[in-house]
């Protein structure tokens, strides 16, 4: 491959993969928020 | 004696958890066109530079359309009419538009799915022979002659693709019958690790075949002259776009699913960056794979053909198969993987018809799935399954794409953001039960940005197919098939808003209570704080 190709594709795979692991690092730090705002538990039936 | 349940008091369909909601959005979004269709516009829009404008697609269109969808079905729990009315009565119509596209989208995809399932089966025997163009044309769609004087279209069934197609629907209905969690959810958590493994086998072979990096040269070597023109960042545009599930109803369904206080941005994040992650890989895979072809062709890459769409997948990668060493055990691997990204993306695109009609008229999701599922079988057996499908499908998919869905994320855009004014409230939405917070770019985005760069695709688009046609097919056939269908979406959107509704849905109050909504308008007095 020439050298241009290879920079860009690492380039790729960084911007888009390292992206992906980003975006699951930080759902896993924080999957939910600890505080809604009022008027909504979990707990009443959903319409 | 039955009793009939109003959408107000029978209990949502949920998610089970975050996990569900995630690989199911997943799931749609990576589809055929992850596989067939982005490594051909990258390499045709300038190779690696193409990451560029991809990248700036993806954060100032993919990813705020994105959430637009997530926040207008999450805030007002519904199917795309439901939800949409309940932002304006009159926005039920678009929709009602977004779920005619659906169903037109799901009658062809359902051929693909099983075309692909029947080259699943023709991989262990390599039943393709040598010359791959004749045996996908001629032996096994029986394409009729469409030079004008010949049928545009016939009753002659295709009996290698109608039971398959057959075989599909009858799958499909009973996903859907099972309901959100236990028919859609499960088929995405099993499909989608699997479909990761079985590509990743194949990525991994491609990888290490003589020729391979030849492919990835062409595919990445930058052309950074292609970045000065305006066709390859709207190639970009329609690339995320179109490979995102965004703007034609299902985003919004999906997102009605997930319980009130469910996390919305960041899992919108992990679904953005899967597909796009997703559709790179296979453009290295795919291309590392056309490398090789081409050495054993003794060809230059560049003169290769059929490197994209529907003829690279059944014309150009059954000749590389066969000659793979084991081939048989690749190309079932290859046309396994369409398979599972294909159905999972039907599943979704037909759960946008299923939830309109079940909260429209008030019926179970197995009546909707028996109901939508057989007509829409019909219709697919009818249309497809002949040998005048594959000219219908190819007008059909061209219009319903670039005309029914671009056309409908526009609207939405604009609906939403300027008529309705209701960017704020949405935006205040996403961040009231989101851990990652939107700030006002999102709203500029999808207020001004997005529809903007989409509606120049949109006229360009409608002016080239006035003008020049498609294809070089008849003008009358596709005024029926292509602008006949788009009139038919704005007939049926139009019809079924002024059907009544089964049971009141009006009297909605969304959670979180945006104050905005209550303070008083100018020149008035008093009003809620």
């Amino acid at each position: 491959m020439n050298p241009s190709a290879i920079v860009l594709m690492v380039l790729s795979l960084l911007l888009v993969w390292g992206g992906l692991g980003v975006s699951i690092a930080m759902l896993m730090a924080r999957p939910e928020r600890s505080e809604w705002p009022d008027g909504w538990t979990d707990d009443e039936a959903d319409g | 004696m039955s009793t009939q349940i109003s959408p107000e008091t029978r209990p949502r369909e949920e998610w089970t958890g975050q996990v569900g909601f995630i690989l199911s959005a997943i799931g749609s979004a990576v589809g055929l066109g992850n596989i067939w269709r982005f490594p051909g516009v990258a390499y045709e829009n300038g190779g690696g530079a193409f990451l560029v404008p991809y990248l700036i697609a993806l954060i100032t269109a993919g990813i705020p359309i994105l959430y637009l969808d997530y926040a207008i079905g999450h805030r007002f729990r519904g199917s795309a009419p439901l939800a949409l009315r309940r932002i304006s009565r009159w926005f039920e119509t678009l929709g009602w538009y977004q779920v005619a596209i659906c169903f037109a989208i799901a009658v062809y995809y359902t051929a693909v799915i099983a075309w692909a399932l029947s080259f699943f089966w023709y991989s262990f025997g390599l039943r393709w022979g040598d010359d791959t163009t004749t045996f996908f044309l001629v032996d096994y769609l029986q394409v009729a002659d469409v030079g004008g004087a010949d049928p545009w279209f016939t009753l002659d069934f295709v009996p290698a693709v109608l039971i398959p197609l057959v075989l599909v629907w009858v799958m499909t209905i009973v996903v859907l019958s099972a309901g959100v969690a236990r028919g859609v959810q499960r088929v995405n958590i099993l499909f989608m690790p699997l479909l990761l493994v079985a590509f990743g086998v194949l990525v991994v072979r491609s990888l290490t075949l003589p020729g391979a990096t030849d492919g990835l040269n062409a595919l990445f070597t930058p052309n950074w002259e292609a970045l000065r023109s305006a066709d390859v960042w709207i190639a970009a545009y329609g690339q995320i776009f179109f490979s995102l599930s965004i703007a034609f109803g299902i985003m919004i369904t999906y997102a009605s699913y997930r319980r009130r206080r469910g996390n919305l941005t960041s899992p919108g994040l992990v679904v953005a960056f899967a597909n796009s992650g997703f559709e790179l890989f296979a453009g290295i895979g795919v291309f590392a794979a056309l490398g090789f072809l081409a050495g054993q062709q003794g060809v230059a890459f560049g003169e290769l053909e059929g490197i994209t769409g529907p003829i690279l997948s059944f014309v150009t990668f059954p000749a590389l198969v066969s000659q793979m060493p084991a081939g048989p055990l690749f190309g079932a691997l290859f046309f396994g993987s369409l398979v599972m990204a294909g159905f999972t993306s039907l599943v979704s695109i037909l759960q946008v018809v299923s939830a309109a009609f079940q909260e429209k008229l008030s019926i179970s999701r197995r009546k909707a799935a028996l109901a939508i599922g057989g007509l829409a079988s019909v219709v697919s057996v009818l249309g497809f399954s002949t040998t005048t499908g594959l000219i219908a499908l190819d007008t059909l998919d061209n219009w319903a794409n670039n005309v029914g869905i671009v056309s409908a994320a526009v609207v939405m855009c604009v609906l939403v953001i300027w008529v309705a004014r209701r960017g704020q409230e949405l935006r205040f939405h996403l961040n009231s039960v989101s851990t990652v917070q939107v700030g006002g770019w999102w709203t500029f985005c999808v207020g001004v940005l997005a529809p903007v760069v989409l509606g120049w695709m949109l006229v360009s688009r409608i002016r080239t197919l006035l003008v020049e046609g498609y294809e070089g097919y008849a003008t009358w056939y596709l005024g029926v098939v292509g602008w006949g269908a788009i009139a038919a979406f704005v007939v049926f959107a139009v019809l079924l808003t002024l059907a009544p509704w089964r049971a009141p849905v009006d009297a909605y109050e969304p959670w979180p209570r945006y104050d905005k909504l209550h303070a008083p308008r100018r020149g008035e007095k008093g009003g809620a704080a």
